[in-house]
């Protein structure tokens, strides 16, 4: 039944999706509109979708595809949140394609389970989870502002009469989007881990630093770190800040695709 | 309809002669006074902004001497101001007023701030009751025919000029302009424009740097800002976002490096370069650094140009609203100039009609109730029957040209005064008879 509601919710996106490209070639105030409503419109079948997973046991959190499905879901509390205080939708353009894809993953079918295994201190696994997935979608729509904040900046210095009219807000209100994410993310991504290593930690014993999913984790965090202090102590915005961002966003996937083969992680899912 | 209107604005005349044709806000209720005293003008009101000087009456026969008054007001020659005036007559004069009150007239087409200044104007003149019925009605409709051009058309949101092109830019780069700090540099006019229209957007202060420290500190002045000299200019610039520049140098005088020292001591916080200087002040290698954006004179221009296509459109678009306005308030002015007519000729009959029904009466004697029904609606019926004809000819009439022949040829054979219009040049006359 989840899935199903998860599926109502990925037609939604679908639109979204094809907003995003359709926002990339001209401006179209109406569908930006219908976007935004169909994507709201799906936040509530995946919140739909989400609740019930939960209702049928915390165990299944954990699953890979499951996790996919709440970042998807995390992205788009970002994107309302950031619509609520700029009114654009322009980071649409990036987040609808993750979030479409994520939901995609998600939903095509349903992944057997990982954390089968008993794990110690099940209040702190789901914490790591839910603090993981809310830096994991600040990460992802802070990426996205660096990438719209090169196309502005880009059009800016074009000097075309037409690149004045653009669907996309000011160069610096992109900039506060993406610094705002990055910095109310931080924290989380950083508990996160934290939280994860207790888990680890209260069930093995130790953290194996040399399991691929930690060491990725572990740059992931090291370069979301390096974003924040370039930015906070010399200002990085722009190129720098888009390829350092880039650069987080690659290490998260890779992070995130870890889970397929790490042994710690899947917890041997046995 | 008797509106005349006379004046100056920035396509007319240069800034010396608008200079000297100015009215300080102070003396404009004074100036209304004047004007409503001279001879043949019922109504009147004066427009005064940087780029226009207006004088806007109702007249009593539609040719009152408004070049005299210019002359006698400002102590002119005729030599002197004669060749910089326009002068437009009813119809014309309306639409003049509806353009410019829609800022069709305005120097950067589409600017708000014309409106305010028209309605300031109008509520002085009100205010010294230089400003009543018809004028009042010029302007209660004008300014309903600026909202509609303003919602109707895109003329108010598309920029025009390089300076609204400029700030249009700025917020492309800041969002808002809220805060924001501008420099001057090298005091000209239009970079002058520039930054008044940054500061109209709601930029924060205001530095100012010029060869001759005095201009830079005249400039700073008028806008509360800070004058800097021009050895500190390096040092000083980058506190502020935009830089307005156009000083007379042969060379750049902002290099790749001094963008380099604004970036790291901003912390890399974009600036924005206006340069409308000829030769260029910003070396083209400015604009290669991360953060910097330097448009030029050219690159301004070719902005403008690109709205400029727009903006046709969307001004022969508000050209139109406004035609069918001054035709509509042509149409209901003219009416209303009838309506008094037709009010006192049905008053002077009636009288006629009371009169001889008394007269009846004395001779008859006590009539009974069915005999004063069938006298009553006797009478009535046959002045019904009279006025008919008279009336619908008035009021269609009152659409031609012939209006104030028919309206005058109806007056003289019934002998009517028109109540209203009468007692209004009675207490006129005493108005000015007070004062003097």
């Amino acid at each position: 039944m989840s899935l199903l509601w998860l599926r109502f919710a990925l037609a939604c996106y679908f639109i979204g999706l094809v907003y995003a490209f359709v926002a990339l070639n001209r401006t179209s105030d109406l569908f930006a509109r219908i976007a935004l409503h169909a994507a709201s419109l799906g936040m509530v079948f995946h919140f739909v979708s989400l609740v019930e997973l939960f209702l049928s046991g915390q165990v299944v959190w954990a699953s890979v595809h499951n996790g996919e499905s709440l970042l998807a879901f995390f992205s788009m509390i970002f994107f309302m949140v950031v619509y609520a205080i700029y009114h654009t939708t322009s980071p649409g353009v990036v987040v609808f394609p993750i979030v479409f894809f994520l939901t995609f993953v998600a939903a095509v079918d349903q992944q057997p389970v990982l954390l089968t295994t008993f794990v110690q201190r099940r209040g702190w696994l789901i914490a790591h989870i839910i603090l993981i997935f809310t830096g994991y979608a600040a990460l992802v729509l802070s990426f996205g502002a660096s990438l719209l904040y090169l196309v502005q900046e880009r059009r800016l210095k074009s000097k075309k009469p037409t690149s004045l009219i653009s669907f996309l807000p000011a160069l610096e209100v992109i900039d506060q989007i993406g610094y705002r994410s990055l910095l109310l993310g931080f924290p989380f991504m950083t508990l996160g881990l934290l939280t994860g290593s207790v888990v680890a930690v209260a069930t093995y014993g130790r953290v194996d630093f040399l399991d691929p999913k930690i060491l990725l984790s572990l740059l992931m965090w090291a370069v979301y770190m390096l974003m924040v202090f370039t930015r906070w102590n010399s200002g990085w915005r722009g190129r720098r800040a888009a390829i350092l961002a880039s650069f987080a966003f690659v290490a998260a996937l890779a992070a995130w695709a870890a889970n397929y083969f790490s042994t710690i992680h899947r917890f041997a899912a046995l | 309809m008797r509106f005349q209107l006379i004046g100056v604005n920035h396509k007319s005349a240069p800034l010396e002669v608008r200079e000297r044709l100015a009215i300080p806000e102070s003396r404009l209720p004074d100036t209304c006074r004047e004007l409503t005293a001279y001879p043949g003008i019922e109504e009147g009101m004066v427009i005064s902004t940087c780029n226009r000087v207006e004088v806007v009456t109702h007249t009593a026969n539609g040719h009152a001497d408004l070049r005299g008054f210019l002359h006698d007001h400002f102590h002119l020659t005729p030599e002197e101001l004669d060749a910089h005036l326009y002068e437009f007559r009813e119809k014309d004069a309306v639409r003049h007023i509806f353009r410019v009150a829609s800022s069709l007239d305005s120097m950067v087409v589409g600017e708000a701030q014309i409106l305010g200044q028209v309605k300031e104007a109008y509520a002085t003149a009100r205010a010294v009751g230089a400003v009543r019925g018809q004028l009042d009605q010029l302007f209660s409709r004008a300014f309903a025919v600026a909202k509609r051009v303003r919602t109707e058309t895109a003329v108010g949101s598309s920029s025009v000029s390089i300076a609204s092109v400029a700030v249009e830019l700025a917020k492309k780069i800041f969002g808002t302009l809220q805060g924001k700090n501008v420099f001057i540099v090298g005091a000209g006019k239009m970079s002058e424009l520039a930054a008044r229209h940054l500061m109209a957007h709601g930029c924060a202060s205001i530095f100012v740097a010029n060869r001759t420290y005095e201009r830079a500190i005249g400039l700073a002045q008028k806008f509360n800002g800070q004058a800097i000299k021009f050895e500190d200019l390096y040092s000083t610039c980058d506190r502020a976002d935009i830089v307005i520049t156009s000083t007379g140098a042969p060379h750049a005088i902002f290099r790749k490096e001094h963008g380099e020292q604004f970036l790291a001591r901003r912390k890399n916080r974009p600036m924005f370069f206006i340069d409308i200087a000829v030769p260029r002040d910003v070396s083209p290698d400015m604009g290669k650094l991360d953060g910097i954006f330097t448009y030029d004179i050219d690159d301004l221009q070719q902005a403008v140009a690109g709205h400029i296509a727009d903006r046709r459109k969307e001004a022969e678009h508000a050209e139109a609203i406004i035609a069918s306005e001054v035709e509509k308030f042509e149409a209901r002015i003219s009416t209303l100039d009838v309506v008094p007519t037709i009010v006192s000729l049905q008053d002077h009959l009636e009288t006629i009609r009371q009169a001889e029904i008394d007269r009846v009466r004395g001779r008859m004697g006590q009539l009974t109730p069915e005999q004063e029904i069938a006298i009553e609606a006797l009478t009535r019926g046959i002045i019904n029957k009279v006025m008919h004809t008279p009336i619908t000819t008035l009021k269609s009439a009152a659409k031609e040209s012939e209006a104030t022949t028919v309206v005058d040829v109806v007056r003289r054979l019934f002998n009517l005064q028109v109540k209203g219009k009468d007692a209004q040049r009675e207490s006129k006359k005493e108005e000015v008879g007070t004062r003097q």
